[in-house]
């Protein structure tokens, strides 16, 4: 794929960066055009911001499960009117349950995630000054940062925030009369997602173009780091699912306000009759998971990308199966596009519809299965250096087996009936797909802090602590969740009194909620630890963990254009680690990893294909 | 037990804090070398320990849950095809815990084994064709056969069909209460529309008045069904999405407004029989226990509990999605026949305006939800 454009690109910039235009505060902190910030900007709203109050939420409304109807001084202080002497209201608690599930998903685990290590790392690795077009990208955080604001907002308007599900299914979130939230805040939330989704669509479309445009001579597609190709696939998945969204969030905005029926039909509440006539729900949660489902690999092909560079990097290994980790990756984005009917198996939808889904829900457990499989033998036989971020990556295979084994039953329609919506599922999901992907978007920050912020260090030692309480209470509360599920107990109830069969359930709630608020806690930690690393952070190497990826060869100090002189050239893939002659040297000696830019030594063979 | 397993846990949170320190004070000796904060090898044998021990520790939390919450389940299914679900239930999480099992241990052990030493050579292995084809081709075999199994449950369970004399029920869902209606002596139910909706005549569902089918339906806060007798469901709700969520009979389906859902099932065991199976016994004894300590502290929810199925509301649908719900009692038939010749129909009702009849379906006050009817039952 070096083609002859490639080279005169790379030739033409070599030159034009050594001089350089004058950066002003403002373009280079605030509208800034170069990926490097616009990462760092990315993960400071969308991680630490976003991530703060979504988390913030759980915590809260997990205290009320373990404890229904107790007064705390927190909910006071922080739900004002809605809850009155400290009682958290039945609606502000599903308000916080919408708006945590909204903010994980969308915010921290797309926008932060995807945002944060798509901008960082894509031209870094692929070496590239910067993106295709800076500009749109800098539009792309901006409209970002707008839909974050607006969604902020709306957590303040008189009648509170959107509660109807982050899946916001009408007629609950398209009658106002249904519930509070459901009037200004559901019309906010509509417009930040809107504005959320051009935001990613931009953001997407560049990352593409990058990838298949801006490679370095010599980085053809199967020599591409892991990382790369999930973001690839990853964005092409965004750009073809969420117009869908769009579209059921635009159809929802028409029946709200302008009388129409798509979603509408038949429905007489607070003692009226409505027009609406012909609509169908159904059809809703057709659009809405036709995103959905495939937003589920949106949030963690980028995470599984990281845990392989992060993984063969510490493992001092190559990964495993490089050729069949590409090809799981496709194969699962593919899958992910026709699998969305599995969240309505039991939504009226026709039963060999579901008999279709089960099939294709099914199929991709396999290329996940390989997924793990190689991960476990990447492993095997290494010389594994436990820094944070690997510790991070291990954990995230383990909670994505566990979390993923669960979706066999969850996936298979009949199983799926007793199950349905129950805390069976929020166990399996926020496993699977919330602490698996948190945990790598983990394992990328401190895998590639000192790449973001010019050569400093986190922490190990914090880093330590925060990942073994993360990864222990993330257990204790997800383990024994899915036997509340399995006891019957549905999800975004906003307690379980009214029902006895529950009563003795809530000791596994306030087993689960103590775990969740140690885990909480532990994120401070890593809150401290990142912002007293990026001011007081001490500098390592230039290549602290000895890696092969292109990232590594520019310099610490950022700077426009990501290399002073040339771009360098790739003679090889990223994970040549522990690689010898046949007598057992190192191909470079006293050194186990040879980087991309190395040419191929005399008498080595290139092994990979 | 809880007291125990968070105990443990928080002194392995200790050790492992206390180690984190130690590991901190040596490493600071070693002066600000630009490497500080790269893991080094008592880093890597630290971890690599922990790591053994988080294996313990997953195999641990499996055990405890296992053996204290296997008791909360649900009981024995109380459906014709429930034993059927509950048997592919278990062979999946036999699976399950068999590919968990296996799985965890060899990524753990494998972080603790090969933990990292200065020195030590890494080997470089990067493909297997016969390794990538094992691990694909036994997952398609498994995931195949569950496939089949579970197609062939899922379009057995899911026909909905008039053979062998169904009883038909209509579940009605609305902000925040369930109604049933039966066909009545004809087995046929009347024509229906929320445009029918006529509250002060008391026509709450919305029955075609004209529909000579509509006039012995009968209508009723409670949802009895005879066992043995198939049951077909007919779901419909006037508002918002709800789920009519059976769980002691592993049936549930959406309630959609704008049209009719179905789901049918044979209940299989009486609420007589099923109070005294041995799992309901115990649970409604350690329920009550729990109950009678509320009491004593006069605490509210405390009154003494009698087991009953339940249909419960399992989409969101409004402040009190938590409170939705129907008692369901299954009997003989002749209790059910019984029961059903004291309901008056549709036509004995709706002509009368009666009050007490209109608050009882306590439609209208939709923003004063059930919990007050709840709290008063208590």
């Amino acid at each position: 794929m070096s083609s002859v454009t490639e080279h005169t690109h790379v030739d033409d910039h070599a030159d034009d960066h050594g001089h350089h235009h004058k950066e002003t505060f403002i373009t280079k902190y605030i509208f800034s055009q170069d990926h490097k910030m616009i990462a760092k900007q990315y993960l400071i709203t969308g991680v630490l911001v976003m991530g703060f109050i979504g988390i913030a939420m759980s915590l809260m409304f997990r205290m009320q499960l373990a404890w229904p109807g107790e007064s705390f001084s927190v909910f006071e202080a922080f739900l004002g009117k809605w809850a009155p002497e400290g009682v958290m209201d039945a609606d502000v608690y599903l308000a916080l349950i919408t708006m945590h599930g909204t903010i994980m998903v969308f915010f921290v685990l797309t926008a932060g995630l995807s945002g944060t290590f798509s901008n960082l790392l894509i031209p870094l690795q692929i070496g590239a000054r910067d993106m295709a077009s800076g500009f749109l990208n800098m539009l792309s955080y901006w409209m970002f940062f707008v839909s974050t604001v607006i969604m902020v907002i709306s957590l303040f308007v008189e009648a509170g925030p959107a509660a109807a599900g982050w899946t916001i299914y009408p007629p609950l979130s398209a009658l106002p009369m249904a519930q509070p939230g459901s009037g200004m805040g559901m019309t906010l939330w509509l417009v930040s997602m809107a504005i959320f989704i051009a935001s990613s669509l931009l953001g997407s479309l560049n990352y593409i173009v990058t990838v298949i445009n801006l490679r370095t001579k010599g980085m053809s597609m199967t020599r591409l780091p892991l990382t790369i190709w999930a973001f690839f696939v990853t964005a092409i998945i965004g750009v073809i699912s969420f117009p869908v969204l769009l579209s059921a969030a635009l159809l929802l905005i028409m029946d709200r306000s302008f009388g129409t029926s798509f979603f509408l039909s038949d429905i007489f509440i607070q003692g009226e009759v409505l027009h609406y006539q012909g609509g169908s729900p159904v059809l809703y949660e057709h659009l809405f998971w036709f995103l959905g489902h495939p937003e589920v690999y949106i949030v963690l092909l980028p995470a599984l990308g990281i845990t392989s560079e992060v993984m063969s990097t510490n493992a001092r290994k190559p990964i495993f199966g490089y050729r069949a980790m590409v090809a799981s990756i496709l194969a699962i984005a593919f899958l992910s596009t026709i699998v969305w009917g599995h969240h309505m198996f039991i939504s009226g939808m026709n039963p060999f519809l579901g008999s279709v889904f089960t099939f294709t829900t099914l199929l991709i457990a396999i290329p996940s299965a390989v997924k793990a499989f190689n991960y476990i033998t990447t492993l095997w036989k290494g010389n594994l250096q436990l820094n944070p971020a690997m510790l991070f990556s291990i954990g995230l295979v383990s909670t994505f087996i566990t979390g993923g084994l669960t979706g066999i039953i969850l996936g298979d329609s009949t199983l799926d009936i007793n199950v349905h919506d129950t805390y069976f599922v929020v166990a399996h999901f926020h496993l699977v797909m919330g602490i698996s992907a948190l945990y790598g978007l983990f394992a990328g920050v401190y895998h590639w802090f000192p790449k973001m912020f010019y050569g400093r260090m986190m922490n190990k030692n914090l880093g330590y602590i925060h990942f073994w309480v993360t990864a222990i209470c993330a257990y204790g509360v997800f383990f024994p969740m899915h036997f509340v599920g399995m006891a019957g107990v549905p999800r975004r109830y906003y307690e379980n009194t009214a029902f006895p069969m529950f009563d003795e359930l809530t000791d596994v709630q306030v087993l689960m909620t103590v775990f969740a608020l140690i885990a909480g806690a532990a994120q401070l930690i890593f809150v401290y630890n990142f912002i007293s690393s990026v001011f007081y952070g001490k500098k390592g190497p230039q290549n602290p963990w000895n890696s092969n990826t292109l990232e590594w060869t520019a310099p610490q100090e950022h700077m426009h254009g990501n290399w002073p002189g040339k771009i360098p050239e790739v003679h090889r893939w990223a994970y040549d680690y522990s690689k010898t002659y046949e007598n057992g040297e190192y191909i470079i000696a006293g050194q186990d990893f040879v980087p991309q830019d190395v040419p191929l030594q005399e008498s080595e063979e290139e092994m990979h294909h | 037990m809880t007291t125990l397993l968070i105990l443990t846990v928080l002194v392995l949170v200790a050790i492992a804090i206390w180690q984190m320190t130690k590991i901190f004070e040596l490493s600071q000796l070693k002066a600000e070398t630009s490497k500080a904060q790269i893991a080094n090898d008592s880093d890597n044998k630290t971890n690599g320990y922990l790591l053994f021990a988080f294996l313990i520790f997953i195999y641990g939390i499996t055990i405890f849950s296992f053996a204290k919450y296997t008791k909360i389940l649900l009981p024995e299914a109380a459906s014709a095809h429930g034993g059927e679900y509950d048997t592919l239930m278990w062979v999946s999480f036999a699976i399950i815990f068999f590919v968990q099992t296996i799985t965890q241990a060899l990524l753990h052990y494998f972080g603790y084994k090969y933990r990292g030493e200065e020195g030590k050579k890494a080997l470089f292995y990067a493909d297997n064709d016969r390794l990538e084809f094992i691990w694909t081709i036994i997952p398609v075999i498994v995931l195949a056969g569950l496939i089949i199994w579970g197609l062939y449950s899922w379009t057995n369970i899911m026909d909905v069909n008039e053979e062998d004399d169904p009883l038909i029920v209509e579940l009605y869902a609305q902000q925040f209460n369930w109604t049933a209606r039966y066909g009545g002596n004809d087995n046929v139910l009347g024509d229906a529309s929320v445009r029918l909706i006529d509250i002060d005549r008391a026509n709450v569902l919305g029955l075609d008045e004209s529909d000579p089918n509509a006039a012995d339906d009968v209508i009723v806060k409670e949802l009895h069904l005879p066992v043995g007798r198939k049951v077909n469901f007919k779901m419909r709700s006037q508002d918002v999405l709800h789920s009519a969520y059976m769980p002691h009979f592993r049936a549930q389906m959406n309630c959609v407004p704008g049209m009719i859902t179905q789901f049918s099932f044979t209940p299989t065991i009486t609420t007589e029989a099923m109070r005294l199976n041995p799992d309901v016994v115990d649970k409604v004894q350690r329920t009550n226990a729990i109950r009678a300590e509320r009491a004593a502290q006069g605490l509210p929810n405390s009154d003494p509990w009698e087991f009953d199925y339940v249909l419960l509301c399992n989409k969101i649908c409004g402040k009190s999605h938590y409170n939705m719900q129907l008692k369901i009692i299954v009997e003989t038939e002749e209790e059910f026949n019984k029961w059903m010749s004291e309901q008056g129909t549709f036509a004995e009702t709706v002509m009368v305006e009666d009050d007490a009849t209109t608050q009882a379906f306590n439609v209208v006050d939709a923003a004063q939800p059930a919990v007050e009817e709840v709290s008063s039952e208590d």
